[in-house]
């Protein structure tokens, strides 16, 4: 028990490659789902289509797999990663595939009416798009970009599995050379746990930001 | 890099035990999340708050931890404590419990979207609560999340990948094996994540097939 602060101590380095994963990926996520999300709405029917199996592929096998094969395969076919770049595509990747049906449900869910009134009020396409429907749309994203976050952030856990030293990694090492098993996985467990929560009230406050006073989604975002 | 047939080839019938080993552990942990699932909903929804408390808190520590770290913790902790299980039966129950949390909203959701009338008509037909539940709330709540039952099982088929992590020989478990003896890793993972899409594909298309017809069938039902 007194060796506790040590535990910690060697966990809490790991915690820095958790959280730059998990932020590295979630820019990588966000920006493959505004472009998978945007792209199967497009009208163009190529678009729609590589968007589609951008999606589907990514979603169909797990993202330990996609990491496996991103990380041993791709060297063979000479493009060679280092373990963060390999896991934060891989991650990144992935979860952009579920948060591009999030990005297109949330743009879907804007009553059509918005973009009439835009156009009897006579804003440009462009001034639509950005200001009238996408600012809808992102506060309605909120909540389940929130998961998705925190899925991703779970989902760093894999790295360890590529030899990245995550708080997985510290924590499976630790547990290895120390034998108390229970006391460090329970500490690990804590610790992700921790920073779940973080993510949480950052999206809130975030969700908040983003809301428009009294508005539908303003109540949802809570 | 040359892709070598006759390698496929002989991987196959290695890849494809791989495959069934999947499948079997997918079975048992659905089983297990689909029946744990619905016993965590019940727990929540009970009035009584000694029961839904802890349940509640259990589904929340368990969503916001990493299935990975969950994976170790059962197979390095239970051990200590007397428990010996094979890495199968730790991962059918690591998977299982970790699911559990996930089907649990999903029956909480279920449940709770079944029309308070349909109370009241068991009520006034006389219906102890045992079987207004059982043969009136549970048919419609289970028929309604049927589709995201099934997507969550989706995910366990994918997420069995992680047990290679406990060195259960599943599928990317066999291909990694294969990979070690031989060096070459392109073939075996491109064919374990063709092989994954080749199942989830099609399950998701008629997944998605499935909750139109539910929707089409219970809008016409009320």
């Amino acid at each position: 028990m007194e060796q506790i602060p040590e535990y910690l101590r060697i966990l809490w380095s790991g915690v820095g490659v958790t959280i730059s994963v998990t932020l590295y990926a979630s820019v990588v996520t966000i920006i493959a789902a505004t472009l998978g999300g945007l792209g199967r709405l497009s009208p163009h029917f190529w678009v729609r289509s590589i968007a589609g199996t951008y999606i589907e592929v990514f979603r169909g096998t797990s993202a330990l797999v996609q990491m496996f094969w991103i990380f041993f395969a791709l060297p063979l076919a000479g493009i060679e990663l280092t373990p963060m770049q390999a896991g934060v595509l891989a991650l990144g990747l992935n979860v952009g595939a579920y948060g591009a049906e999030i990005v297109r449900a949330g743009i879907l869910s804007v009553p059509i009416g918005q973009f009439e009134a835009g156009k009897a009020l006579n804003l440009s396409k462009r001034d639509i798009y950005c200001f009238v429907i996408a600012r809808q749309a992102i506060q309605i994203m909120m909540p389940p970009f929130n998961n998705l976050f925190i899925t991703l952030m779970k989902g760093t856990s894999l790295v360890s599995l590529i030899t990245l030293a995550d708080l997985t990694f510290r924590s499976a090492y630790l547990r290895a050379d120390t034998g108390q098993s229970t006391l460090i996985l329970t500490l690990t467990l804590f610790i992700y746990l921790g920073i779940s929560i973080v993510i949480t009230i950052i999206m809130r406050y975030l969700g908040r930001l983003v809301a428009y006073p009294g508005s539908h989604g303003g109540a949802a975002a809570k | 890099m040359i892709w070598d047939w006759s390698y496929v080839v002989e991987i196959i019938p290695a890849l494809l035990s791989g495959l069934l080993v999947t499948i079997r552990i997918t079975i048992f942990s659905v089983a297990l999340a689909l029946s744990g699932g619905l016993f965590l909903a019940l727990l929540q929804l009970s009035p009584v708050r000694l029961m839904a408390v802890p349940a509640r808190g259990i589904i929340e520590f368990v969503r916001s931890t990493p299935l990975l770290v969950q994976l170790y913790f059962l197979f390095f902790v239970l051990p200590d404590i007397g428990i010996v299980m094979s890495p199968e039966i730790t991962g059918i129950l690591g998977l299982g419990l970790h699911f559990s949390a996930y089907t649990a909203e999903v029956y909480r959701a279920g449940i709770q979207g079944v029309a308070q009338g349909q109370y009241e008509a068991a009520k006034a037909l006389n219906l102890s609560p045992y079987w207004t539940f059982r043969s009136i709330v549970l048919p419609q709540a289970v028929t309604s999340i049927l589709p995201a039952l099934g997507n969550y099982s989706l995910s366990m088929f994918k997420e069995t990948s992680l047990l290679i992590s406990i060195s259960v020989i599943e599928l990317l478990g066999t291909a990694e094996h294969l990979a070690y003896d031989t060096y070459k890793y392109f073939e075996p993972l491109t064919m374990v994540g063709m092989l994954f899409f080749c199942v989830t594909y099609p399950t998701s298309l008629f997944l998605r097939w499935l909750e139109r017809w539910l929707a089409r069938k219970m809008g016409k039902a009320t």
